[in-house]
């Protein structure tokens, strides 16, 4: 069963990466992000999981967690300045730091 | 076969689906949609694995937070009424293509890694409530850590408004 909830969390972090390398556009590349952060969750709280219930890999799950609102926040209030400057948050247009 | 292993089956059927959405939808807004049962599903998966405040915190944080922000941010900066009209020249339309290919081989190594791992594999049965045992974790033996993400997220708050925030003449 461990194989299993692995394997779920290796076609998630793959999912992740396809999206990270084939989209144009900003916060689509934040979502692969948001899928690689999952998929590194479930890995954690897996073997926390397997080896006797264990809290220490929950906490790292928690940390995963709040670290990843922390990034996203900052991420989109990034984009959304991007967008103000640039009128797009397409990454091939908006390929320098300014105008 | 047992219920859980149903229950578990049907879980990550619906996550694996939707995280393909996320994944190759054309429309932005599909995948912001999307995502929502990719983070549901890990919800449940966390609910399998016995990780009772984990999920909780998935579906306050996650769900409640993260997911209406990637949503709000979509509609505020996406044209979504626009068609993708451009043609799109040969090598660059041969650029998902590549990316599979190169997916495809590291998801086979990782998977010939986990196959080999040799671990236990049937549920431990074991279905306690972690939350106590986080919370008392949390305060002694991470308290630094735990002290240090407050303060990240008090940086992360006054960052953000400072982003955002028009210019003031």
């Amino acid at each position: 069963m461990l194989t299993n909830f692995i394997t779920v969390g290796l076609i998630l972090f793959l999912l992740g990466i396809y999206t990270c390398l084939t989209r144009k556009n900003a916060i689509g590349i934040l979502m692969g992000i948001e899928l690689i952060l999952n998929a590194a969750g479930i890995n954690f709280v897996t073997f926390s999981h397997f080896g006797h219930n264990h809290p220490d890999g929950q906490i790292m799950a928690l940390f995963i967690i709040v670290l990843a609102a922390a990034e996203a926040v900052v991420a989109l209030a990034i984009l959304l300045a991007i967008y103000k400057r640039f009128g797009t948050i397409e990454t091939e247009e908006a390929s320098t730091l300014k105008e | 076969m047992e219920v859980i292993n149903v229950i578990f089956f049907i879980i990550s059927a619906i996550t694996i689906a939707s995280a393909v959405v996320v994944a190759v939808s054309k429309d932005l807004v599909h995948s912001a949609f999307a995502l929502l049962g990719v983070f549901a599903g890990v919800l449940g998966l966390y609910i399998l694995l016995s990780a009772d405040f984990v999920a909780v915190v998935q579906l306050v944080v996650y769900i409640g937070g993260i997911l209406i922000l990637i949503l709000f941010a979509v509609m505020l900066t996406t044209k979504i009424d626009r068609k993708n009209g451009k043609r799109i020249p040969m090598n660059r339309a041969m650029e998902p293509v590549v990316a599979l290919i190169g997916v495809a081989i590291l998801g086979f190594l990782l998977f010939k890694t986990i196959i080999k791992g040799g671990w236990l594999n049937h549920f431990s049965s074991r279905f306690v409530p972690m939350t106590a045992a986080i919370g008392n974790k949390l305060l002694s033996e991470y308290l630094l850590p735990f002290e240090i993400v407050s303060l990240l997220l008090v940086l992360v708050l006054v960052g953000a408004v400072v982003l955002a925030r028009r210019e003031v003449k």
